[in-house]
């Protein structure tokens, strides 16, 4: 039972169910990140996925422009309690990048430019619910933004869709990220609300 | 597994710092204490059960179960208009925290500290230098501290009085004080070339307010040669509310 705020009436938003608990509406497309941002020139990037036996995977600027892309549009929830609406990317579903990898872990940590890190269960990257993308709105992905690409996983709270990713890294066993040593939820289910450890 | 739960908090006091922005001071019985830069989640709920959370910043120091947020009122918003016009002494709401282990500054650190704040980023910066002064850390700390003009300056008394290693430039975009030496603008390389330190002294940098004047001033200490490593940031999105 909460306590009740005297005088308190709120701004109702109508999202019907597509707003998961304790989140609210924005229209823009506020920014997060815990440093400044990284500037990562396209003849200089790569994406790479390390298996637990040592194999890397690895594309190129070029190679990655040339996969088969998808322009999913999504629903993204920030930790900090904003949600976005119909959110339309263009990237790579790591279904694609994953065609060729072989691997029985059951962990993947995500590294990027600037030494962020985050983790999650490979299977939550996996089936449709990922994308490595490069454009957002039909716009080149802007730095501030997670440019040139970042990862999309929007059934996650959004500190799971790291910015300016250069790598995913299988494990057998989990490795907490960058807000996972922080405090943070190891999962972030929004609909769970799984913000902080213990939630 | 420490578990954070939602804690009554009743309105003990508060303080108006400018004609948008105030303090409040939450009493929270069972308040586990936190970490100077460490924020919280504010819940109000209504009587036909809707609720609405936010995340704050804490302004200072725990003293007991006393703890303070200061609250801008973001125009459209939904919880920070209840925060600085309607919420009354006695009245309550729930909080939960404290959150972030990142953007935190503790007494036990020796680098050098320097701290820019844009508009109400101030608050955790602040939280930073009164637990400086309160834990009689002799760490040097530097802030610079951007705003429109001279009535949007929070914590205005309290940061005029001396407080020994700590040297403070004000950064006005639109209008300045008479007699400034300075002409408004945003945050440059100068500003931070001479109210910040160089590179070599390695200081733990800490940049919070809304994001391009955040973008813009870590871009800044990065072109004088700061570790990014050592530029930590916080912003806050123009929503937010």
């Amino acid at each position: 039972m909460n306590i009740i705020s005297r005088g308190f009436r709120g701004r109702r938003t109508d999202a019907g169910d597509r707003l998961p608990p304790g989140q609210y509406l924005v229209e823009d497309f506020p920014v997060l990140s815990a440093g400044p941002t990284p500037q990562v020139p396209t003849d200089r990037w790569e994406f790479a996925i390390d298996t637990e036996a040592d194999q890397t995977h690895r594309w190129s600027w070029q190679e990655f422009l040339a996969l088969p892309t998808e322009t999913p549009t999504v629903d993204i929830h920030c930790v900090t309690k904003w949600s976005k609406l119909g959110t339309t990317w263009e990237g790579v579903s790591l279904d694609v990048l994953f065609e060729d990898v072989e691997s029985t872990a059951e962990y993947a940590l995500i590294y990027s430019y600037g030494g962020y890190t985050t983790n999650l269960p490979l299977e939550d990257l996996l089936d449709g619910k990922a994308w490595l993308v490069h454009r957002f709105d039909g716009e080149e992905l802007a730095p501030r933004h997670g440019g040139p690409a970042r990862l999309i996983v929007p059934h996650l709270y959004f500190w799971k869709s790291a910015k300016w990713v250069n790598g995913i890294r299988l494990l057998n066993e989990d490795w907490p990220g960058f807000w996972e040593t922080a405090g943070y939820h190891n999962y972030g289910d929004p609909w769970r609300e799984q913000r902080y450890e213990g939630d | 597994m420490r578990r954070l739960t939602w804690l009554a908090a009743e309105l003990v006091a508060t303080t108006a710092e400018t004609a948008t922005a105030r303090t409040l001071r939450f009493r929270v019985p069972g308040w586990p204490g936190h970490v100077a830069g460490q924020h919280v989640d504010v819940r109000l709920t209504a009587d036909d059960g809707y609720s609405a959370q936010r995340s704050y910043s804490l302004a200072a120091p725990a003293e007991g179960d006393l703890v303070e947020l200061t609250v801008e009122n973001v125009l459209d918003g939904e919880v920070s208009p209840y925060l600085t016009e309607v919420i009354e002494v006695g009245d309550q709401v729930e909080i939960r925290g404290p959150v972030g282990g990142w953007f935190v500054w503790r007494p036990a650190s020796t680098a050098p500290v320097l701290l820019v704040g844009g508009g109400s980023g101030i608050v955790p910066l602040m939280a930073m230098i009164r637990t400086r002064r309160q834990a009689g850390s002799r760490v040097p700390f530097r802030l610079l501290y951007s705003l429109r003009d001279p009535a949007r300056r929070y914590y205005a008394g309290e940061l005029r009085r001396p407080d020994p290693g700590l040297d403070i430039a004000y950064l006005y975009t639109r209008a300045v004080p008479e007699g400034a030496s300075r002409a408004a603008g945003r945050i440059m390389l100068d500003d931070l070339a001479e109210g910040g330190w160089p590179a070599t002294f390695e200081p733990d940098c800490y940049v919070c307010g809304p994001t391009g004047f955040v973008e813009a001033a870590a871009d800044l200490l990065l072109a004088l040669g700061h570790a990014p490593e050592r530029i930590r940031t916080e912003r806050f999105g123009p929503t937010g509310g």
